[in-house]
């Protein structure tokens, strides 16, 4: 069984223009122990899907479909269960949460406030010690338990996310946009310490980002996103390297290889932007800014279909496959 | 006033340095006032028809060093000039400057005022500058060259009413507007969604060809500059550690720290993974010698004993050394290494490099 199945997820906002389809039937799973990517541009619903796992949307949020979390569905559980479910099977490193640390606390504190809002049998000492154990565990040293957010990096900061995270040993992390703003040099630490924590721990992983070409170092597989809906999906190195979806290929041209000379003095990019959801174009939903759309995109909408082993996209001009078999 | 020299750089850098005054330094340890040391002695010159990216670590001094540029942050020492004539220090100087020399700003969204319609915005520079002609024609002109056809369209249009891609364009307009000779643009594309950059770089590479402007793209986006840059400088602590053409440098890097940038590019694993510890080194307290040398991988793995070399790094401070025609690595090794060894090149060998490295 899978750590996390959504299955026809829908998710709506209320705005004054009416309901705002953000999440439009998403269908996707992370095994135990897997990395799954999530990539797709601003707006495209990464965030939502994050927050729904948990059931932390805003109570006008109109959910549709399921997702279960170890086999239970989230979006159906009473209120004593999800408490418990929560940090301790799945966690969340939230979208920008290092800017969010409580600034005239010790960070070692918060963590250890995390451990106990969610382990009511563990004493204030135990929390305190689990807090250095797990700042140890992200490669900071224990001391840092002491200091307050200002006195720490960007990175830092990020690590004591990751080891909030930790806290209540999941076997799910949501790592939404956790490298995002931080420096290059830095955000390879990040990704380095990622990984590690992945194999050591065995952990699966939910990792969110804009940016196709990190998923290449992290995610076994990758899922990319448009309009509320995933696109494409499959094998993390066949996704990056050979694309199905003309979304997915206009996505990574933005992250040449260097040394690629089909790339040299001839950036490729798509016009217009990615649509608001009160506004998404009939049809498939990329055609007006497809380089290759047909005039029957506009009228059809195309469904994800599986288009070779273990890979499958949504476009017309796309040759379905029986699975396991070579398109 | 001295006449241009046409056979000079159109902007070039003489040992520029910034400073400021803070209370603090950078990682929280609370002090007395210290300087932070931005920009440390540059060297640097682009030419007509030219991108050049200038790439670094946060923190490193590239926006400082593009508000230098433009004269908008004082430079302690050294000297800025245009066609060989150093820029002046008057108020009229300055703007005449300014007009010849445009920046864009990171954030399309911050630097647009939103109450503002997209003529206004590009009329604005005109009016500051006091630019003689017809107003309407210039904006027309401009904006139809950033990529904004028919410009009329776009007159009257607020910035929420346009594009991510379409808003900076219109900084690019605005920028145009003015004729300038230099365009320096700090991470022009980081705040665009990734289909979209592809847009934006090509027009800049259209208006260095049409316009044989010269370009300064910062980035720390190193697969950018491979897709626009002709030359590229890499930046680190304030000061330009290797300069070279944009396909040497990235395909044969010499400096250790472009090499560990170049190897924590996600998708460009040829070489190790080189990830330094650390981070935003702090110009409050520039290292001796070599002022990479704590954090360098030669240093740390003993490589620099060996080549005989540990004891310059650590106390001397080494210069932009040409090795080669048209590249220059600031580091010891550069001088006694066997490049080939570490880096299969897979561009053309410079010859004079060989006899450099052998004698
Ligand atoms: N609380 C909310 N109320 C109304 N609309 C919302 C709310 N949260 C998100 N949205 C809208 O839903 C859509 C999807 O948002 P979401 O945050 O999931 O995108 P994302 O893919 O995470 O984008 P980004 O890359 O910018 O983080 C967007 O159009 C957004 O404006
Ligand atoms: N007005 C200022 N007062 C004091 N210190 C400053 C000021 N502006 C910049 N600095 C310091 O100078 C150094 C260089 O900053 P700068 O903004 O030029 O870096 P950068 O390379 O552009 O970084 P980034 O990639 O994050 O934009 C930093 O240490 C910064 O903290
Ligand atoms: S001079 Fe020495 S410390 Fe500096 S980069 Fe070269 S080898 Fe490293
Ligand atoms: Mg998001
Ligand atoms: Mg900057």
């Amino acid at each position: 069984m899978s750590i996390l199945e959504l299955k026809d997820l829908r998710i709506s906002y209320a705005s004054s223009e009416g309901r705002l389809p953000a999440v439009r039937g998403v269908d996707l799973h992370v095994d135990r122990g897997e990395v799954l990517g999530l990539a797709g541009e601003s707006g495209c619903g990464k965030s939502t899907i994050a927050a729904s796992v948990l059931r932390l949307l805003p109570k006008d949020a109109e959910i549709d479909g399921e997702v279960l979390l170890d086999g239970e569905d989230v979006l159906t559980m009473g209120w004593t269960r999800l408490r418990a479910v929560r940090w301790s099977k799945a966690s969340i490193i939230f979208q920008g949460a290092m800017h969010g640390l409580n600034p005239v606390k010790r960070v070692g504190d918060q963590i250890a406030q995390a451990i106990l809002i969610h382990d009511e049998s563990a004493s204030k000492e135990s929390a305190a010690r689990q807090a250095r154990e797990l700042i140890e565990q992200v490669k900071l040293p224990a001391r840092r338990a002491r200091a307050y957010p200002h006195e720490l990096s960007g990175g830092q900061k990020q690590r004591i996310m990751i080891a909030m995270a930790l806290a209540c040993g999941p076997e799910l992390v949501i790592a939404d946009e956790p490298t995002t703003a931080l420096d290059v040099m830095v955000q390879a630490q990040i990704l380095d310490l990622l990984k590690g924590l992945q194999s050591e721990l065995g952990l699966a992983t939910l990792f969110i980002t804009h940016d196709l070409s990190v998923l290449t170092e992290v995610a076994d597989r990758i899922a990319v996103m448009y309009a509320g809906k995933i696109v494409e999906e499959g094998p993390a190195k066949q996704v990056f390297d050979k694309p199905k979806h003309p979304y997915t290929r206009a996505l990574g041209s933005a992250f040449p290889e260097i040394g690629d000379w089909s790339y040299r003095m001839s950036p490729v990019g798509l016009a217009g932007d990615p649509p608001h959801p009160n506004d998404i174009p009939s049809g498939c939903a990329f055609h007006p800014r497809c380089p290759v759309a047909t005039a029957e995109c506009a009228d059809h909408e195309p469904r994800l279909e599986s288009v070779g082993p273990a890979r499958s996209a949504s476009c017309l001009l796309l040759e379905p496959v029986q699975n396991g078999q070579m398109a | 006033m001295s006449q241009p020299d046409v056979s000079a750089p159109l902007l070039e850098l003489r040992g520029v340095r910034v400073s400021f005054a803070t209370s603090r330094s950078l990682m929280g340890s609370p002090g007395a006032s210290t300087v932070a040391q931005a920009v440390d002695g540059v060297n640097l010159s682009v030419s007509r028809g030219e991108i050049l990216a200038l790439a670094g670590e946060s923190g490193c001094g590239k926006t400082t060093l593009a508000r230098a540029i433009m004269g908008l942050q004082p430079a302690q020492e050294g000297q800025i000039l245009l066609d060989g004539v150093p820029m002046g220090k008057t108020s009229r100087a300055l703007r005449r400057h300014r007009r010849r020399v445009q920046l864009i700003f990171q954030d399309p969204s911050a630097a647009l005022d939103p109450r503002q319609t997209i003529y206004e915005s590009v009329a604005e520079g005109l009016r500051v500058q006091k630019t003689p002609g017809v107003e309407r024609d210039l904006v027309a002109k401009a904006l139809s060259r950033a990529g904004l056809r028919p410009p009329e369209r776009f007159f009257t249009k607020y910035p929420h009413e346009v594009s991510g891609g379409q808003r900076q364009r219109v900084l690019i307009a605005g920028a145009l507007a003015l004729e300038p000779d230099v365009l320096v643009a700090d991470e022009p594309v980081s705040a665009l969604d990734a289909s979209v950059r592809g847009e934006i770089l090509q027009l800049l590479l259209k208006l260095r060809d049409e316009l044989g402007l010269a370009i300064i793209i910062v980035t720390h986006d190193l697969g950018l500059a491979w897709m626009v840059a002709n030359r590229v400088a890499v930046m680190y602590l304030g000061r330009i550690v290797e300069n070279a053409p944009a396909e040497d440098l990235l395909t044969s890097p010499h400096h250790p720290y472009t090499k560990a940038l170049l190897s924590v590019v996600p998708e460009n694993h040829h070489q190790e993974q080189m990830i330094l510890s650390g981070e935003t080194p702090d110009p409050t307290s520039i290292p001796s010698g070599c002022r990479f040398h704590p954090r360098c991988p030669l240093v740390a793995s003993g490589q620099a004993r060996r080549l005989g070399i540990e004891d310059r790094c650590t106390s001397e401070d080494p210069q932009l050394t040409e090795s080669g025609s048209d590249r220059a690595a600031a580091c010891f090794a550069e001088l006694v290494e066997v490049p080939s060894a570490q880096s299969p090149s897979t561009t053309t060998q410079d010859p004079t490099r060989a006899t450099l490295e052998d004698s």
